[in-house]
């Protein structure tokens, strides 16, 4: 179940409605750009959770 | 042919092919282990720990064609294009679900291939053939797309050549590539990934800080390309259009279903020395996709800088052209073309991995001895590489990408059957077989326009919108396969028991 955690950035990656824009930029980058270019390393922390609490 | 050659640039090009040829060569004495068995040639002996696998699936996913193709249909059609970063974030969580099963249940029964699990798992050595020969043949275009990449640069560096001598240096370069895969196996290409991707991390962290200070910053960068775009009367630009919504979703999707499918994923995945291994790069193997991202954004660099191709694939070339020194345009090219090794070298072990393992010796030789499998599978190596290289010759560019796409279409058709049975036996593999075929007909059927092949399709006016044909093909498959495994119930063996799929945790 805890697994349901990992579908989270992935259900955020196919919201386009939420992040189709231009503004608000950050560092010139339209939103679309920086939202899935951050939600990248996003992505990577939620699996690393996944994995810290398959070791407990 | 060589009189436009841009010689500085030429020289590190050529630098950086003679250190890695030797580095393939040399990769047969690397973590030595007898190579005449199949499991070590066509699987380095599965002794990759996580840093190896890291470098070797990230080489083997992120190629070469992949860094001239996604800035290049940017650069065309901008924000569409984009579909790969949702695409490559969907992957890795699902890696990290799914496939550290495979790899504790392929170590267990010392399988090699998907074929070989979906024979243990089904009994059915039908079922077996079809997943082996999606593979082979979604692969095939595959590889010559890497070549497409590597002429890409190599005509980037001005040479042109005429008839005979016009793929000259391609073919130099595949021939070596074929000999070192021939004599180390999936050593080669796992230590040349270490050059490969240092290499294309130095190029994009140079021109992520770099090509922004010339051009202006960022702002400046979407702002210019916005304008090239609105020029062209605003079907297309920096964000999605809403006819363009729901195809982006679901080539994603549909994309990200398919991707660990292909036979260079999984002899990838399965080198990997402990199923613990594939779960750290599971965390780690996004760096990669930052870095494909980034290489997208390039794709609007070019506008910028005002370069203008006729074939959007030249516009990465051009750009580090235009905006960098000689010397490092020929390391980026190095890079690129490097790139296309990795994975034309893995693809080229997995597909002779499968063929030797799921249709020799099942259906021609059932007595094959190990040496013998080995032996086989080396020759089946170099004639896949040489047909790949006979399709970039007597067919048109176009051709291959279109075969390309469909390979993606017909390669997530085995996904029931792989995937589905990570986790249960319910489903009968005749039942997966007949879904099988329905998909891959169903998903060709959809893909064929009047003019060209389309990757979206409103399923024959069902559905209000265009969807990713491999993900509607692959649906009618699954609902096929669960409707039918009822009617259709199989005796056959299953050689895998629950516990084999379980991650035996290794205390190191």
């Amino acid at each position: 179940m805890r697994y349901l955690l990992l579908l989270i950035p992935c259900v955020l990656a196919l919201m386009t409605p939420l992040y189709n824009s231009i503004e608000p930029r950050l560092f010139g980058f339209p939103m679309f750009y920086w939202f899935l270019l951050l939600l990248i390393p996003v992505s990577a922390l939620f699996i690393l959770a996944a994995y810290k609490g398959e070791a407990k | 042919m060589i009189d436009n050659l841009n010689w500085p640039a030429t020289l590190v090009f050529v630098f950086f092919f003679a250190l890695v040829t030797v580095m393939g060569f040399y990769a047969s004495r690397w973590k030595a282990g007898p190579l005449d068995a199949l499991h070590e040639w066509g699987l380095g002996g599965r002794r990759f720990g996580a840093w190896i696998s890291w470098f070797l699936i990230g080489g083997d996913l992120y190629t070469a064609y992949t860094v001239i193709a996604v800035p290049a249909v940017i650069y065309a059609i901008g924000a569409y294009g984009f579909f790969a970063v949702p695409y490559t974030i969907l992957i890795y969580p699902f890696l990290f679900v799914a496939f550290p099963r495979l790899w504790a249940v392929t170590h267990k029964h010392q399988y090699i291939t998907a074929g070989d699990f979906i024979y243990g798992r089904y009994g059915n050595k039908w079922l077996e053939l079809a997943v082996c020969f999606t593979g082979i043949i979604a692969t095939m275009p595959y590889i010559a797309l890497q070549l497409v990449g590597m002429e890409r640069v190599i005509q980037a560096l001005g040479f042109h050549g005429e008839g005979v001598f016009a793929h000259l240096p391609l073919t130099i370069a595949f021939v070596i590539l074929a000999l070192y895969t021939y004599s180390s196996g999936l050593r080669a290409p796992a230590m040349i990934a270490f050059v490969k991707d240092t290499m294309i991390y130095i190029f994009v962290i140079a021109a992520v800080v770099i090509v922004p200070i010339q051009l202006g910053g960022y702002g400046a960068i979407f702002d210019a390309a916005q304008k090239v775009f609105d020029a062209k009367g605003g079907a297309t630009g920096l964000t999605l259009k809403p006819a363009q919504t729901m195809p982006f979703i679901t080539l994603a999707i549909g994309s990200a279903m398919a991707l660990f499918l292909y036979p260079h994923s999984l002899t990838g995945i399965l080198a990997a020395s402990r199923a613990d291994a594939i779960k750290r790069n599971a965390i780690a193997l996004p760096a990669y996709s930052l870095v494909l991202g980034l290489i997208g954004i390039m794709g609007f660099m070019a506008h910028a800088a005002g370069v203008k191709v006729a074939n959007p694939q030249d516009a990465v070339p051009q750009l580090f052209l235009k905006q960098f020194p000689s010397w490092f345009a020929g390391f980026t090219f190095a890079a690129i073309a490097i790139g296309a090794l990795v994975p034309a070298a893995v693809m080229s072990i997995g597909a002779a991995n499968t063929f030797t393992r799921n249709f020799w010796k099942p259906f021609v030789q059932p007595d094959i001895s190990s040496t013998g499998e080995a032996a086989l599978a080396k020759v089946v190596s170099l004639i896949v590489k040489l047909g790949a290289l006979l399709i970039l010759f007597v067919m048109p560019t176009q051709f291959a990408i279109d075969l390309q796409l469909l390979g993606g279409v017909w390669m997530v058709q085995i996904f029931p059957a792989l995937i589905f049975g990570l986790y249960t036996r319910w489903y009968s593999g005749q039942a997966l077989l007949i879904g099988w075929a329905v998909g891959i007909v169903l998903g060709t059927w959809l893909s064929w326009g009047p003019t060209a092949w389309t990757p979206a399709s409103n399923f024959f006016g069902w559905l209000s919108f265009n969807a990713y044909n491999g993900l509607i093909s692959v649906l009618v498959n699954i609902v096929i396969a669960t409707v039918l495994t009822p009617l259709l119930r199989s005796s056959a063996p299953d050689q895998t028991a629950e516990t084999d799929y379980e991650d035996a945790r290794v205390l190191a």
